[in-house]
């Protein structure tokens, strides 16, 4: 048993560092090293997705090679320090996600002052212009979040949760702020619920508490797939379908499934694939061509997937790929 | 401190090396006593501060479920304490025992019970290996498992990937064929009573919502765990021997207790425990994913710590972990049961571990006074 461990810590090792070692570009008069550093944990689908567009966009072209990394657990000291070790290897380029500008800010403008060029993904839309980073890629979360809010106002939802999964993550507080906002303009209220992503009978239970408290709460908004399966489940087991809306951030097979059958009003969707590739090829247009977007935030989203889209949706989310 | 808690009643009358307690002193000596205190005042609190949403049916079959899983846990890691050890690394063992099933029966199309037996071995190969570099390296516990609740962790995420591209297997009723005949021995309902609430939609409609009350089968897991170990640890040798072990090792090896394979046992015990857990969390959530049970280990020492283990071992129940896994449940769900806001959760379980920690010293000296 032991023997037949360390082989399989061995093999395993082995294979992830084959995995990491970028296949040899041809044909390129530079090829372009582009690191991309994120706060996505690898145990979530949705960056499992971001880091899909990456790998496509690396395939793609031919002149570039990226690496991809994140910390193991939403940790901004983490992040920073593999921000910080990036930068020491002098990549050509530098892509980040910014879920927490105060505590990355730092790491970030070290790398802009180090004469690497840095595009921002995913988080950090509000502050992309004030760091000096070429582009930002991605959606903006207080307005999605509004977005959202407004939605579930017009469905009827005059008093809901906002189920934050990753407590600490600014980008999830804002979606929570403009969910709340938007409410509150409607004439409605909300209230945040945190629950514990790596404990999901904890957090069905949880929900289930919190809509026995309070029977007047009649809908549920949560912040990703990670949040949103339990409370589906939750509301399932308690018979409340359709009676407590639900709405989640983001895509996953489950959701889009429950979506087309009813059991969810909407997904907002970031197209998060959008943002590794567009990234990446952003920065080989700025490297190779010195080419910078019109307006410093492409947005990729908010789309709304609804009952009508959900299905034709489903086979790419399926792929990796939504 | 470090003793046994079998009583010596049976000491011939007249022997003045003995004195009858009073039935009193005799409750406030065992482990457990603190503990109990402790689940009645938290119960009557949030029945008080929250109602029938907590102490009615439904909400007791929720904290009873959210209980028993961490309880199953703390039945395992309480022995180990007893027996003076720690195993900080059952929360990653529960992340690799959970992928490990969900990738081998999906990716791999294995058959679920097979999936299931790989998993199970691959946890006891992790307890194993933590109990033979404990007792061979001689390094305290908390730095062997320390180490591998990192390395557990870390080999799961990356060989997950490395096998099946993700760390996050979802949509397993749908993936895996016999998954629906195998699910209920892991989550299903034992006793079940209707529901009929009104509740107005979001869409304004008064409707009669159906719901049942589940009591979820991990319930009986948990007890019949507690039945089991308690057993073990009063009525046979094996159970003389992790106090003794816990007690004083040395000791123990003069006289013959086989201590190495104890505590190898024991740690195997832990990571069999986290393997069920993962399981009935598995099926429950019909998902796997790589950072499952993150934390969990220290709530099972928490809910042992509450329920009078003592850190140092040679003293405690499997009664008093189950009481501290209760409290656990209790807070857990009590806390938005009562409206109270979700992020003081941690706050009054970190209360509640200095608080019971305090009391029970405090009672056990008391009562062991000898006057």
């Amino acid at each position: 048993m032991k023997k037949f461990f360390s082989l399989a810590l061995v093999l395993g090792i082995v294979v992830v560092t084959f995995a990491a070692i970028p296949a040899a570009a041809q044909d390129c008069a530079t090829t372009y090293r582009i690191v991309v550093v994120t706060h996505g944990q690898a145990s979530d689908p949705f960056w499992s997705v971001v880091s899909n567009g990456v790998a496509d966009a690396d395939a793609e072209y031919d002149c570039v090679t990226t690496e991809y990394q994140a910390p193991e657990t939403f940790d901004m000291v983490a992040m920073s320090q593999l921000i910080d070790a990036a930068v020491a290897s002098n990549p050509d380029g530098l892509i980040v996600s910014n879920p927490d500008p105060s505590a990355l800010e730092e790491s970030i403008k070290a790398a802009i002052a180090a004469g690497i060029p840095v595009i921002s993904i995913n988080s950090g839309s509000d502050v992309a212009a004030e760091l000096g980073v070429i582009a930002h890629v991605g959606q903006t979360e207080y307005e999605a979040g509004f977005g959202g809010g407004q939605r579930f106002a017009a469905a009827g939802v005059t008093n809901a949760l906002c189920v934050n999964q990753e407590v600490g993550n600014v980008a999830l507080d804002l979606r929570c702020q403009g969910f709340a906002d938007a409410m509150g303009e409607a004439g409605g209220t909300s209230k945040v619920l945190e629950v514990d992503l790596n404990d999901p009978t904890d957090t069905q239970n949880r929900v289930i508490a919190a809509l026995g408290a309070d029977e007047s709460i009649n809908g549920v908004f949560t912040l990703g797939p990670t949040g949103a399966v339990p409370v589906l489940e939750a509301l399932r087991d308690e018979g409340l379908i359709g009676v407590v809306a639900l709405a989640t951030f983001d895509l996953s097979p489950e959701v889009l499934s429950a979506i087309q059958a009813g059991d969810m009003l909407f997904a907002i969707d970031q197209q998060q694939y959008t943002q590794g590739y567009l990234g990446v090829v952003y920065m080989y247009l700025y490297l190779s061509n010195l080419n910078t977007p019109g307006s410093i935030v492409v947005q990729t989203g908010p789309g709304f997937v609804t009952a009508d889209t959900a299905g034709a949706v489903i086979e790419y989310s399926a792929r990796g790929t939504r | 401190m470090a003793s046994t808690t079998t009583s010596v009643d049976n000491s011939p009358p007249g022997d003045e090396r003995v004195k009858r307690a009073g039935m009193l002193r005799r409750t406030l000596r065992r482990p457990e006593a603190g503990a109990l205190a402790g689940a009645i005042v938290i119960w009557l609190y949030f029945a008080f501060a929250a109602g029938s949403d907590f102490a009615g049916m439904n909400g007791t079959s929720l904290f009873l479920e959210t209980a028993s899983e961490l309880g199953i846990l703390t039945v395992a890691v309480t022995l180990l304490m007893i027996a003076g050890e720690f195993d900080l690394s059952v929360g990653s063992t529960m992340g690799a025992a959970t992928m490990a099933t969900g990738i081998l029966a999906t990716a791999f199309h294995l058959p679920l019970p097979i999936a299931m037996m790989f998993s199970l071995l691959i946890a006891l190969g992790i307890g194993f290996f933590n109990g033979l570099l404990v007792v061979r390296t001689k390094l305290p516990s908390f730095i062997i498992t320390l180490g591998s609740l990192f390395a557990v962790r870390g080999a799961t995420i990356a060989l997950s990937l490395a096998a099946s591209g993700t760390s996050n297997v979802d949509a397993l009723a749908q993936k895996i064929p016999d998954w629906t005949s195998i699910r209920p021995i892991f989550h299903s309902a034992f006793f079940s009573l209707e529901r009929i609430t009104e509740r107005t939609s979001f869409t304004g409609e008064v409707t009669q919502v159906v719901s049942s009350t589940d009591f979820d089968v991990s319930i009986l897991w948990w007890l019949a765990l507690i039945v089991l170990a308690t057993w073990l640890l009063l009525r046979t040798k094996f159970g003389n021997w992790v106090f003794a072990v816990g007690g004083d090792e040395n000791a123990a090896r003069n006289t013959g207790v086989p201590v190495n394979r104890v505590k190898i046992i024991l740690f195997m015990g832990t990571a069999a425990a986290a393997w069920l857990l993962s399981q009935i969390q598995l099926f429950g959530i019909q998902s796997a994913a790589a950072l499952r049970g993150d934390l969990q280990e220290l709530y099972a020492i928490s809910a042992a710590v509450i329920g009078g283990t003592l850190l140092t071992g040679g003293y405690g129940s499997v009664i008093g972990g189950a009481l501290g896994a209760l409290i656990y449940g209790m807070v857990r769900l009590g806390v938005p049961a009562a409206g109270i806001d979700s992020e003081l959760f941690r706050v009054v379980l970190g209360a509640l571990i200095i608080i019971a920690v305090l009391v029970n010293n405090f009672v056990r000296k008391q009562a062991l006074g000898g006057k």
